[in-house]
């Protein structure tokens, strides 16, 4: 359905233009006009828009700013990270539109976003990932992000209580900075709690590998790792396969506790709502959205699930303990004194990274603790 | 949890694997199989078992009998054998293209019906127990056995029966080996291809129902990643040879599941090259069994391939 709207969109863009293109053009143009304040915002996601994992999350966020007056959103999904992309936004600039544009996967930036803004100065592009710089990049784009690492902290909490044989597990994808820093923020978590805890990782090596997500989690409930998380596109397969075999599990992404209610302790989720509306607003009363923008717990950014029945009573307290001490902000996961898994020193005794450090989105590390290599 | 087992989880998660991974190669290769020996290639069998994944799920979910899946999952990959059988059956047409063609068509229409599936949690099939006797829950994690994995079993021996000792089997290797002679028999070869391609089909489709109904036992659109293509292939590792594919499909399985359980004890260091096993084992086997005098042993002559 979707692929067929697309494509007889793009044969009209074809024939308007190829024909009578401001003729067509102006006959749509002043209906949008009579409502200065109307703006229509786009979204493309790089996967189903169903996941139960990062596009889903996404969605959510644009389902809210559908509730904002005034503000039509148009969606498109399995849009991949190659020219499509550009044709889909274009249509969106074009048919609907739109002036402001969320292409949410991180291949999109470059070249295709960037192409695009050159292309059209007045709309905006908000790009979900991290490589916006103001000397390189156009000003009519913008990156956004969460510190998620922060709710893998908190995850890290709940699965060292709740681990008995001290060993936790994680299933991630590829070793980029961004999953290592869940991975070290997971058992950096579980160590405030024990600091004899481990942690397992194992890398499959794609976003969406179903076989090979369940057989690393199979692996690692073997070896005796009795709370698993992941960082994976849909994290459904690991929290059913891990749920199945008796171990708890810390969600991903999304809210995952309705697959295994009792066995979920908690989950660090996306909140792009709140982001979403607060950009959209912004625009919408004739302001302009930062280029680059941060946030965390205490922004909104992220937020947690609501703990689970296997969550002890010490282990909601000092959860929540944490959770109250990093809304403060200023928060530091990574601090010394801290080795990697190899020997070499990330943080002497006093030195610390708070959340907000630029250094953290460059990882390329595991901590002492974790079981795993980065390649 | 069970005791910690330390190295043991290798030879045991491999064990475990082959258990678990190998049941769609299995369906899908033994669908090749009889249809290969028919004398036709159905490279579509990827797309058929992703179909089969999400009809069985979709079916099992709004039925709530993973049994009803299972059998949707036979009806739909049979209309897709159907299908290929009737296209190859005009004049002038290439097996392969449509193959790919007919795996790109159902690929895409799983994707499209099963966007609202994603979510829900269907039934699973159900398991039976073979490792009660053990006191680790690594062993009896391993050895719980689908039915489903056991009806292939019973398949590959039924197939390798029937190709050696029944009629049918004779009127199918007959088609498979030479068209002509075929013919001078008074047998119609389109039509035993046509029903060859569909039971194929069909079989690919029990194989999707496994993955979606039991392991890893959701849908989604990565369910697959390519198993369906493998299982092609694994038809020609096997010499067009039931019983060789079971073999096969439980050899890939395990070699499937040597990169996760060696990083769980502790080898980490190059795992893209532990996940490369499964193709690096077919290789090797397929260097050593090659013959310079014979070629291709087993293969049914009118295959497009062979010709």
């Amino acid at each position: 359905m979707s692929i067929n709207y697309k494509t007889s969109r793009r044969n009209l863009l074809k024939s308007t233009a190829g024909l009578a293109g401001l003729a067509a053009m102006s006959s749509i143009i002043p209906g949008k006009r009579a409502f200065a304040a109307d703006l229509t915002v786009g979204f493309v996601y790089v996967g189903a828009k169903d996941d139960y994992g990062y596009n889903q999350a996404h969605a959510e966020g644009a389902a809210a700013v559908k509730e904002i007056e005034g503000v039509t959103v148009v969606e498109e999904e399995n849009v991949p990270e190659d020219v499509s992309v550009q044709k889909t936004m274009e249509s969106m600039i074009n048919f609907d539109g739109a002036s402001l544009i969320f292409p949410t996967s991180f291949g999109y930036f470059d070249p295709h976003i960037l192409t695009m803004a050159k292309k059209y100065p007045d709309v905006r592009f908000e790009h979900a990932g991290g490589m916006w710089q103001a000397d390189k990049h156009p000003m009519n784009v913008g990156s956004y992000f969460g510190y998620i690492g922060m709710g893998q902290y908190l995850n890290g909490i709940t699965a060292g209580h709740a681990t008995k044989t001290k060993k936790i597990g994680f299933v991630a994808a590829k070793p980029i900075p961004q999953v290592l820093l869940n991975i070290n923020s997971f058992l950096l978590g579980a160590r405030a709690v024990d600091p004899t805890i481990t942690c397992q990782v194992i890398f499959t090596g794609e976003w969406s590998l179903a076989v090979k997500e369940a057989e690393a989690t199979n692996a690692l409930a073997d070896q005796g790792a009795d709370v698993i998380t992941c960082h994976v596109d849909g994290p459904k397969v690991v929290m059913e396969t891990a749920a199945g075999r008796g171990a708890y599990i810390c969600g991903y992404h999304a809210n995952q506790s309705s697959l295994a209610p009792d066995k979920y302790l908690t989950g660090a989720e996306w909140n792009w709502a709140k982001v979403y509306t607060d950009m959209v607003n912004t625009m919408k009363g004739g302001g302009t959205i930062d280029n680059f923008i941060r946030g965390g717990l205490k922004e909104g950014f992220i937020k947690m699930s609501p703990l689970g029945p296997a969550v002890s009573d010490a282990g909601r307290q000092q959860f929540e303990e944490t959770q109250a001490e990093i809304l403060k902000g200023g928060f530091a996961v990574i601090k010394g004194p801290l080795n990697d898994n190899k020997g070499n020193v990330i943080a002497t005794a006093g030195q610390s990274f708070v959340e907000t450090d630029v250094a953290l989105e460059s990882m390329n590390y595991l901590v002492e603790g974790v079981v795993g290599s980065t390649s | 949890m069970g005791g910690d087992i330390g190295l043991w989880g290798v030879p045991l998660a491999i064990l475990g694997g082959a258990i678990r991974v190998s049941t769609p190669f299995l369906f899908v290769s033994l669908g090749e199989c009889l249809t290969e020996r028919s004398g036709r290639i159905n490279l579509g069998l990827e797309g058929t078992l992703v179909f089969g994944a999400m009809s069985a799920y979709a079916v099992a979910y709004e039925t709530g009998s993973p049994w009803m899946g299972v059998l949707a999952a036979m009806i739909a990959g049979s209309a897709f054998g159907l299908l290929h059988g009737w296209i190859c059956s005009l004049p002038k047409v290439n097996d392969i293209a449509i193959g790919i063609a007919l795996m790109l068509f159902g690929m895409g229409l799983a994707f499209f019906f099963g966007k609202s599936f994603i979510q829900p949690v269907a039934p699973d099939l159900p398991a039976i127990n073979f490792g009660f006797w053990s006191d680790y829950t690594q062993v009896q994690a391993a050895l719980k056995v689908n039915i489903l994995f056991l009806i292939g079993i019973a398949a590959s021996l039924g197939l390798w029966w029937m190709f050696r000792n029944t009629k049918i089997g004779l009127i199918i290797r007959v088609v498979g080996d030479s068209t002509d002679a075929a013919r001078a028999m008074g047998l119609r070869p389109n039509l035993v291809r046509l029903l060859s391609t569909a039971a194929g089909g069909a079989l690919a489709g029990v194989g999707g129902a496994y993955l979606s109904l039991y392991y890893p036992g959701s849908w989604n659109e990565g369910i697959s990643s390519g198993q369906g293509l493998m299982a092609v292939a694994l038809v020609i590792f096997a010499r067009w040879n039931p019983i060789y594919c079971f073999w096969a499909a439980l050899l890939f399985g395990g070699a499937g599941a040597l990169g996760p359980a060696l990083q769980s004890v502790g080898v980490t260091q190059g795992y893209y090259l532990f996940y490369a096993a499964p193709y690096v084992l077919t290789l090797a086997v397929m260097i050593l069994t090659s013959s310079a005098s014979k070629t291709m042993t087993g293969a049914p002559a009118e295959l497009s391939i062979t010709k």
